[in-house]
């Protein structure tokens, strides 16, 4: 508390804030490593190649989802539908892929389907919430139970097996490398693109103030919309890892997906008011609970207890990181 | 129009009848009556006293747990609660297992689930008052901290009875041919509306609700009074998870789950909206009775479950423009 000491405090201070500024998923970063390290720690395979891509062909599908959510979030909206439109999509691209025969060129029309089919839904989503002005937690609800409805329609029960084209491709490796690797890289691409556009930005603005967006000219109802069609775009990506990972159709399979993708938003240091956010801190709050699921199960904890503690730990990682980030930005 | 408008009053009828139409106790009311007349055309014999009495038991689990979910929607910043689901399943499980069966174990059963209850609202309010955690990101990692405990309590086996004397309460006449668990609905009703409206505690909460900042000027003491609606909503869930295990006679997975989401719509259709610091709970008890008919009805007519979730979603959405919109963006 000298006064010499106190200027080269605060200029290190505001260093470390600006880095936080500048990078929100610092907090959740440091986090992953710690739980990357205490993996490997107890059980040192899990950090080898195919362990890792163990994980990441798991978690690919939470990582999209995440994503898809960030962007609904970035606006200060929330999509409490993004795991029945995922459920949706599932049965909707194994119905198709099916129909048409199962080979390469039918798996390729049944992705085509499927975006179109989460990006309706988007819309809907976004109509309900951003063009009637519905309240977007129930609207979101109460459109999660019609897609709901339309994934049992399409396959009443879970099981259908798709076709070995689409999951052996999922699973396996090209030129040596496993094929979720280029998925993750296509993944990037992709975000860095979007970052660079527009409407990201727009979200934000959005989210920041919405009164202040509209005055400064923002068409606020298209870019919320344009929000919620981004998250079902996400969605349906999201759908095509899980299809991959399980090899089939479940029209329950994204039920439970909707709640970690808003806590791995949050992990991720996004502010769920909106206006403040990054797509990579998303993705690395999904790996975060991808590896808490993983260590808990290494450390040994008894079968029963195991869904207990991944509890405890995910709540605390979300309080960690909802405090250090509040902590960074003051 | 020309001997009917009134001379005391310069608003014009129509305007006072839209108005009076327009409060969402009203629209309630007007769609149950509705809904109940629409039931009764699709299937004779829906709207029996028997067949109402029976939804109104279903309505009342739904209106206790909507009664905390109303508390701390009230009190405004986002309050939400996710984790209400959580604990009514939580309850059940440790409500029958206290009682096994018993009549004399109720007290204590009610005792052990009100005290879990009001522990996890605590945890919750702690963690959004003091660390100032937003509430739907608290109470979900509330709602895994207890998924997760459930498992650990149920060990895989279904346990615990209803005893025949909880089991009596909820299903079958006890005063004037009216069921305990209404009797417990009505009286809630009762209590809620003296406290939102004749206490110091309820206008704090409106206080908080509607303007945080100056109602802590004002010297309400924001964060305690927030503390305690949390707690509040963890007491109501206990007391649906009682409830809801005399109803259905023993505890199995989850049970609670359902209740997590609609206990929300429930406040909506009652008229508080999301944003607080408006509303109160007998709107809200309307709303819980207008959601149950509408399952109800569904259930009735002849449909795949798929149809059945498809039509409950896109009248869900109908349903929720009867109520307060957003308002349009101005310049």
């Amino acid at each position: 508390m000298t006064m010499a000491s106190a200027p080269a405090r605060s200029q290190n201070r505001s260093a470390l804030k600006r880095a936080f500024e500048r990078y929100p998923f610092l907090p959740a970063l440091i986090i992953l490593v710690v739980l990357m390290v205490l993996n490997g720690w107890f059980q040192p395979r899990s950090l080898s190649l195919s362990g890792v891509t163990g994980l990441i062909k798991t978690y690919l599908a939470l990582m999209f989802l995440a994503v898809a959510q960030t962007y609904v979030i970035y606006a200060g909206d929330i999509d409490l539908s993004a795991g029945a439109i995922v459920s949706l999509v599932n049965v909707v691209i194994v119905a198709v892929m099916t129909a048409l025969g199962g080979d390469g060129l039918s798996v390729m029309a049944a992705l085509a389907v499927g975006i179109a089919t989460g990006l309706a839904c988007g819309l809907v989503n976004g109509l309900v919430v951003a063009a009637l002005r519905l309240q977007a937690i129930v609207a979101t609800f109460a459109t999660s139970i019609f897609f709901t409805g339309l994934a049992l329609y399409i396959q009443p029960v879970a099981g259908t097996p798709a076709p070995a084209a689409f999951w052996r491709t999922y699973g396996g490796r090209i030129l040596e490398i496993p094929f979720v690797f280029y998925a993750v890289v296509a993944f990037a691409i992709l975000l860095v693109v979007l970052v660079r556009t527009r409407l990201s930005l727009r979200l934000l603005a959005v989210g920041d103030g919405q009164q202040e967006a509209y005055q400064s000219g923002l068409p606020v109802t298209a870019i919320r919309m344009g929000g919620y069609a981004l998250c079902g775009v996400f969605a349906a990506l999201a759908a095509f890892c899980i299809t991959g990972d399980t090899a089939s159709g479940d029209p329950l399979v994204g039920g439970k997906m909707t709640l970690f993708s808003v806590a791995a938003v949050v992990l991720g240091g996004s502010a769920l008011a909106g206006g403040y956010g990054t797509v990579v801190g998303s993705m690395i709050g999904a790996l975060i609970i991808g590896f808490i699921n993983s260590l808990v199960f290494f450390v040994g904890t008894p079968s029963e207890w195991q869904n207990l503690v991944q509890g405890l730990a995910i709540l605390l990682a979300l309080m960690a990181g909802v405090l250090v980030g509040r902590r960074a930005r003051a | 129009m020309s001997d009917s408008a009134p001379a005391t009053t310069s608003t014009p009828v129509s305007t006072r009848v839209a108005g009076f139409v327009k409060q969402p106790l009203i629209v309630a009311l007007i769609l149950i009556a509705a809904l109940l007349l629409l039931g009764e055309a699709l299937s004779p014999g829906f709207a029996s006293g028997q067949q109402i009495m029976r939804l109104l038991i279903v309505a009342a689990l739904l209106g206790i747990v909507a009664a905390g979910q109303n508390l701390v929607i009230l009190g405004g910043r986002e309050g939400i609660d996710l984790s209400v689901g959580g604990v009514v399943s939580l309850s059940a499980i440790i409500a029958g297992n206290l009682m096994a069966g018993e009549n004399s174990g109720i007290p204590l059963a009610i005792l052990g689930c009100i005290a879990t209850g009001a522990l996890f609202g605590l945890f919750n309010g702690i963690g959004v008052t003091l660390l100032r955690i937003p509430p739907l990101v608290m109470t979900l990692g509330m709602l895994g901290v207890l998924q997760g405990l459930l498992v650990v309590i149920r060990q895989g086996i279904p346990s615990g009875r209803a005893s025949p004397g909880l089991a009596n309460f909820v299903s079958q006449p006890f005063l004037f041919g009216i069921p305990g668990i209404l009797w417990l609905w009505i009286a809630i009703g009762l209590v809620m509306a003296f406290l939102l409206g004749r206490t110091v505690f309820g206008h704090r909460i409106y206080a908080i609700g509607s303007n945080e900042q100056a109602a802590f000027m004002a010297g309400v003491p924001v964060k305690a009074v927030r503390i305690a609606l949390f707690v509040l909503s963890g007491i109501f869930a206990a007391i649906a998870g009682i409830c809801l295990l005399g109803y259905s006679g023993s505890s199995f997975a989850n049970v609670g789950e359902q209740y997590m989401l609609p206990s929300i719509i429930a406040v909506v259709f009652g008229g508080t909206p999301l944003s607080g610091g408006k509303g109160g709970y007998t709107g809200t008890m309307a709303g819980a009775l207008l959601l149950v008919i509408l399952q109800s009805i569904l259930v009735t007519i002849n449909i795949d479950e798929s149809g059945r979730q498809m039509v409950f979603g896109i009248t869900l959405l109908v349903l929720m423009l009867f109520y307060g919109r957003g308002r349009s963006m101005r310049a």
